[in-house]
């Protein structure tokens, strides 16, 4: 098929390309002309007029969970991609916290073959250890080779420094960073960040200090081996500022951040309602400016969801029963438009990198490229639709949102990749 | 004038004029519990329901004369003996409560929140018998009650509450009642016992119990968890007992005339000594007693108001 996008504003910050009032022809999902179209361009085309929308290289969220195998009645790896594309993804790395763990070439090899006919691309990352137990390192090698592309014991921290040493070294080898969920084990059995808010609402509380204390562990072993350390999902401004110093070393030490972490602060656990209780647990209106603070200046390289599908009859319980999590594919790019771009945290270049550059690096993905021959891996953005987010409407298998009815400004409104295009709740073969 | 809320979840926000109100309502009732024949009518044709997730026998008890002494039908249903340990959700068993038309839940749960929980899965009037560590208001309420009963009065006083802050729904409650209704509020115990953020609710934090006997009317002494988790939060009981315990030598020591109550059931040598827990400071079972009339002030204000 031949399709062109017309009237777009392209913009790729690495190849240095910001062109406005564009035009892109795809043939069979092929870039094949930008710019400069005549009549005869036009001839058998299907034609989309995108009035200024833009066109960036497709985003990648690097901390999805997709629940397959083991909890396929939460989310599958075809119902997590059809979330991920609506939610303006062409790309996800999904966690370990399998049942079975991806800690096997047969598990890696199961999730990928499931997304194999999907437009959107799927990166496993391998447990760290041997069922994520902190106890064996698993074979990374043959993790590697059949596609994981780094390696976690995903929901906890390696559980000792010296499984973590040996974790960094071995995955080196491949060039893979190792994942940590950075929460120090004796601490957990919490259900909240802890302050004032914890006290008043009388549950155990799970001080900043907990992550703070992996974090540092962390970052000294990453140094020790001269391995490659990502943090996921940051949460405490003490955290940000030992990255930050880490980085100026030349550790190699890269971290993330969630939307809910940079948005929301423990003030909202004040209705006990589940959909705010994550791991780590929303902190304090310092922490949430220290996370911006880091995206402001680079010591956070990327934003990434931490979609964590959980069925209705888990999180409709008592507060601290309800497990962690809350799904976020499809508020992501929202919520980064609405509080980054449009509070002017970020400019859109810097959102490129967050989204779609930086996680791309961290894992050795090769960046798609704006150039004829090569395959578009798109995604389309309307940086001023105001919408209100409803989890009716959302592809997820899932509706543990904290963000249902908030309303957003800017969205992503299609992607494409892999030859496929999804565009006005729509998947078509190009 | 009715009560501002159609539950009572804990005592935070809970304003003055409601306090003043159950307080007064408690009062009729006291004189109730005196009378030859101690039952009223008013609360004919209500269904309540003491829903207790948590082993409490004598809240429930006393929840469960309140109802009746106010001609409550009252129903016990314990998580021991019911459809928990098949594995039914708090929703369903609610709502399937619910379904057999009941007017009023009483909740006594291991779990913060769950009583506002309840309020979002049916329309029974709910009371908080007790949630995790969060709140525990009508054991408040009763603390208010009996002292004003014994001092004539709650304003300007000053109540120290001591003992095991951090865990305490007791503590919790009784902050928010007492600083509401304009008293001195001090915590006293082990620094790993009192929750951080504390002086953010306005109370002062003291570590020496002779300066708490020294500087407040009250005494609210709180049970030590001797069980458990709660050991990691200090040394030994003899430790305890001996840096935190109420015993008469230390109150004459500090020569003072202070009023003790516990919240009940005693250690025995632990943070109160025998002669304390029998000793005429403390009006242990006087708590007992109002705690059944402040239960029917409660059930009354709310079963009466819709």
């Amino acid at each position: 098929m031949k399709l062109i996008l017309k009237n777009i504003n392209l913009l790729h910050p690495e190849q240095k390309i910001n062109e406005k009032e564009t035009d892109i022809i795809l043939s069979d999902g092929i870039i094949s002309k930008i710019g400069n179209l005549n009549e005869k361009d036009n001839e058998n085309a299907k034609i989309i007029d995108l009035k200024s929308k833009y066109v960036v290289p497709g985003f990648f969220d690097m901390h999805v969970h997709l629940r397959e195998p083991g909890r396929e009645d939460e989310e599958t790896v075809e119902s997590g991609c059809d979330s991920a594309a609506n939610g303006g993804f062409t790309a996800v790395a999904c966690m370990p916290n399998t049942e079975p763990a991806i800690d096997s070439a047969e598990v890696v090899t199961l999730i990928k073959r499931r997304a194999v006919n999907h437009l959107l691309d799927v990166y496993p990352v391998g447990a760290a250890t041997f069922g994520r137990k902190g106890e064996v390192i698993s074979p990374m090698a043959e993790l590697f080779e059949t596609g994981a592309v780094a390696f976690s014991d995903d929901g906890v921290a390696i559980k000792t420094a010296s499984i973590l040493r040996r974790a960094l070294e071995y995955s080196k080898m491949y060039k893979t960073p190792i994942i940590e969920h950075c929460e120090d084990e004796t601490f957990a059995g919490g259900a909240m960040n802890e302050g004032l808010n914890s006290t008043m609402l009388g549950l155990l509380p799970i001080p900043s200090v907990s992550e703070d204390m992996i974090v540092i562990r962390d970052i000294l072993m990453a140094e020790y081996t001269d391995g490659k350390l990502h943090i996921a999902h940051i949460s405490t401004k003490r955290s940000v500022d030992m990255v930050r110093e880490a980085k100026r070393r030349g550790v190699k030490a890269t971290a993330e951040v969630t939307p809910h972490h940079f948005t929301l602060t423990d003030d909202a656990l004040k209705t006990y309602d589940t959909n705010f209780k994550m791991s780590p647990p929303l902190r304090t209106r310092e922490d949430v400016e220290a996370c911006l603070e880091g995206l402001k200046d680079g010591t956070i390289d990327c934003i990434a969801s931490d979609h964590a599908p959980h069925s209705i009859e888990e999180k409709e319980m008592e507060f601290e029963y309800a497990p962690n999590g809350i799904i976020g594919l499809e508020t992501e790019v929202g919520l980064v438009l609405s509080e980054l771009y449009h509070k002017k945290i970020l400019t859109l270049e810097q959102i490129i990198e967050k989204l779609a550059l930086n996680p791309r690096k961290i894992l050795n993905i090769p960046i798609p490229k704006f150039k004829i021959g090569e395959e578009a891996n798109f995604t389309i953005l309307d940086l001023d639709e105001v919408w209100t987010v409803d989890i009716s409407k959302f592809k997820s298998k899932s509706i543990n949102s904290p963000f249902n009815r908030r309303l957003l400004n800017g969205r992503a409104i299609g992607v494409i990749n892999k030859k496929k295009m999804f565009y006005q709740d729509l998947f078509v073969e190009l | 004038m009715p009560l501002s809320s159609r539950h009572l979840l804990g005592l935070q926000g809970v304003p003055k004029e409601d306090i003043q109100l159950i307080l007064d309502t408690a009062t009729t009732f006291r004189e109730v519990l005196e009378r030859p024949i101690k039952k009223v009518p008013t609360l004919q044709g209500k269904t309540v329901v003491n829903l207790f997730y948590e082993n409490s026998t004598r809240t429930r008890i006393s929840f469960e004369l309140a109802e009746k002494r106010l001609s409550a039908d009252a129903i016990n249903f314990s998580a021991g003996t019911s459809s928990v340990s098949k594995g039914e959700t708090l929703k369903d068993t609610m709502r399937n409560i619910e379904a057999m038309k009941v007017d009023m839940v009483v909740i006594r749960h291991s779990a913060a929140g769950t009583p506002l929980f309840l309020t979002r899965i049916c329309n029974a009037n709910i009371i908080n018998a007790g949630d995790g560590i969060h709140e525990h208001p009508t054991q408040a309420l009763l603390d208010m009650y009996s002292i004003r009963e014994k001092l004539g009065k709650i304003e300007g006083l000053k109540v120290c509450i001591i003992g095991d802050v951090a865990h305490s729904r007791v503590a919790l409650s009784n902050i928010y009642g007492l600083k509401t209704m304009g008293v001195k509020v001090s915590v006293c115990g082990p620094s790993t016992m009192i929750p951080k953020f504390i002086e953010d609710l306005g109370v002062n934090v003291i570590h020496d119990i002779d300066e708490a006997i020294q500087e407040n009317d009250v005494l609210n002494v709180l049970r030590i968890q001797l069980e458990r988790k709660a050991r990691e939060y200090f040394p030994s009981i003899r430790e305890y007992a001996r840096y935190f315990g109420i015993t008469e030598k230390r109150l004459e020591k500090n020569g003072k005339d202070i009023l003790i109550l516990h919240p009940g059931p005693i250690n025995r040598g632990v943070e109160l000594s025998s002669e304390v827990a029998d000793g005429l400071n403390q009006i242990i079972l006087q708590q007992v007693t109002n705690g059944v009339a402040v239960r029917m002030a409660v059930l009354y204000l709310l079963g009466t108001l819709n």
